[in-house]
């Protein structure tokens, strides 16, 4: 496991010295222990990232790079205003979609947490069974539930209620964050699950006992105290959504588009990787701006409520 | 009248429960109805029973060759993923280092930006480096997605279990080596197998990194996802969709069978 098998045994020599300085080291020997990991991080995080942010101040001329610094990318990315839109349109279907999947979410986990007295996990296996499909297929399932001849339409008009197939279903934002909800479910059961799980039950008895109802009870004893897991929950739904292109390929139609979709063709057909890269930068920044909103809003409510 | 009331009341949370239920199972249940019927078009009404879109699965090498891709990046991923998150976990939960809050952050980074991000990134730096896509540069970004899973899962479980133990081993004339397979290995085994099942899902499954930074040797998800745009293969797709499905229940059982007959687990506080 560590790296202190090889070494010579001969006193005052160099060796020597270094395995009892990383004998006696306990900051060392941990160190030694997270390298792997840093390492791995430092090649395949740090070092694309920097290569990302340096590729957004290049240029793409036919198949090659201008390596000088220039701001176009970034000028293009705020004068054409479909990237801006875009990418406001997709934090705000990324934020529908969580809020939509975290309100889903809480009653069910609310219920497995306080209602249900045995087999939690039996519950919870129950919760997730459902997304060991694969994700795309689970994304393809709401194409064949919503599609024109999907099996609402069909099934719909083999029941002999409609006569002609409602067009609507299929290829818009909404069919978009329905999916989503769906695919990113248990996502939000589980960090709110857990934090319901931890709350001590003698802290609802006593706000019983001092005299309030089941829902002052809930508002100002189980909500705050679960609200780390709504939190949690949020940002497992939000981040990952926002960049998603393969459910607005499938479902979203072309007013169903997101600036994953963007990105994604900017690598792709378009072939123009700087400014793909610069609308990425952009992307990211937005969404740590939003998290950061975020967190700073409900630390600020917890401290109202507390 | 109190005492005269029913001992079973309508439940509006089980009745919401029993909803909500439906809705996540719903759409995924039409996937292996549809890949028993003998139409080529995903809609009602049902045709024939039928078997052929499986006998299609089992007779296609292009799905094959995507599928043992996968198990076999998966599998690298897995066992490389969970070395890595064992020895980081042990490195922050049992000594004390300086910077550890933020290390852990930078390690866990890959949880909090979108995969896509991510993916194009290390296509740029794969490609600025002149290094050729392959499955092995798929195994690496996955590596990087799963090893923060791997350290969340082994950081509770070496959390969960009292340091003296270790300790007493040593004290006990062990040596640092003997002390992790006798006492740290058997008592984070749960973790290791939690770990490895997570994170081989987690690369098995796996679409956006794996769509960028591949080359003509797609993994299963790939395959999947070109398979899409063609009507006539759809159902092939669904009897695979439905056989993943069948599969996962049996090892998911299989590891919960394993679980409970190992080491009782206390309740852990993660994923």
């Amino acid at each position: 496991m560590t790296s202190n098998s090889h070494v010579s045994t001969l006193p005052g020599s160099f060796i020597f010295r270094l395995r009892r300085l990383y004998i006696k080291s306990e900051s060392l020997r941990g160190y030694s222990l997270l390298s792997p990991t840093l390492l791995a991080m430092l090649v395949g995080l740090a070092m694309p990232l920097i290569v990302l942010l340096t590729l957004s101040f290049w240029i793409q001329e036919y198949l090659d790079f201008i390596r000088t610094f220039s701001l176009k990318n970034y000028l293009d990315f705020f004068q054409k205003p479909i990237y801006t839109k875009i990418l406001f349109k997709s934090i705000r279907m990324s934020g529908m979609v969580t809020i939509v999947t975290v309100l889903l979410a809480y009653p069910m986990a609310y219920y497995i947490a306080f209602r249900v007295k045995h087999n939690k996990l039996i519950w919870l296996i129950l919760i997730t069974v459902p997304f060991w499909t694969s994700y795309l297929l689970r994304v393809f399932a709401w194409k064949i539930m919503l599609g024109y001849n999907g099996v609402i339409n069909s099934g719909l008009k083999t029941l002999g209620i409609l006569s002609e197939p409602l067009e609507f279903l299929l290829y818009n934002p909404a069919a978009v964050v329905i999916t989503l909800a769906h695919a990113w479910a248990a996502f939000a059961i589980l960090p709110i699950y857990v934090s319901l799980e931890k709350i001590d039950r003698s802290l609802l008895e006593a706000s019983r006992d001092l005299g309030e109802n089941t829902f002052m009870t809930f508002m100002r004893v189980t909500l705050p105290l679960s609200l780390p897991g709504v939190i949690a929950a949020s940002l497992l739904v939000f981040i990952p959504t926002v960049g998603d292109y393969v459910t607005p390929s499938l479902v979203g139609g072309p007013r169903g588009i997101m600036i994953g979709n963007i990105i994604q063709s900017m690598f792709g057909k378009a072939q123009n990787w700087p400014l793909g890269a610069a609308i990425s930068v952009m992307s990211m920044l937005t969404v740590t701006l939003m998290v950061c909103l975020f967190l700073w809003g409900t630390h600020n409510f917890r401290k109202r409520v507390a | 009248m109190k005492s005269n009331r029913p001992s079973w009341k309508p439940d509006g949370l089980l009745i919401y429960a029993a909803m909500y239920l439906t809705f996540i199972y719903l759409p995924v249940l039409f996937l292996p109805l549809f890949s028993f019927n003998s139409s080529t078009y995903i809609t009602f009404p049902l045709k024939d029973f039928t078997l052929k879109w499986y006998d299609k699965m089992i007779n296609s090498p292009d799905m094959h060759q995507a599928l043992f891709n996968s198990i076999k990046v998966g599998m690298v991923v897995a066992i490389l993923s969970t070395i890595f998150g064992l020895l980081a976990a042990k490195a922050v939960t049992r000594y004390r280092l300086k910077g550890r809050g933020p290390l852990v952050s930078f390690i866990m980074i890959p949880l909090v930006i979108p995969e896509i991000i991510l993916a194009i990134s290390l296509l740029i730096l794969i490609s600025q480096a002149e290094i050729p896509l392959s499955l092995w540069t798929v195994g690496f970004s996955h590596l990087l997605l799963c090893i923060p899973f791997s350290m969340l899962i082994l950081i509770s479980r070496m959390e969960g279990f009292d340091k003296s133990l270790e300790e007493a081993a040593m004290d006990l004339g062990e040596n640092a080596w003997m002390t992790f397979w006798r006492v740290t290995f058997p008592i984070v085994l749960p973790g290791i197998v939690a770990s490895l099942l997570l994170t081989f899902t987690i690369s098995f499954d796996e679409f956006v990194l794996a769509f960028f930074l591949s080359s003509t040797d797609p993994t299963l998800p790939i395959y999947i996802w070109s398979s899409l745009r063609f009507p006539t293969k759809i159902p092939a797709i669904l009897a695979l969709g439905a056989s993943i499905f069948v599969v996962s229940f049996f090892v998911v059982s299989f590891a919960e069978w394993l679980r409970r007959r190992g080491v009782k687990l206390e309740p852990t506080s993660g994923i």
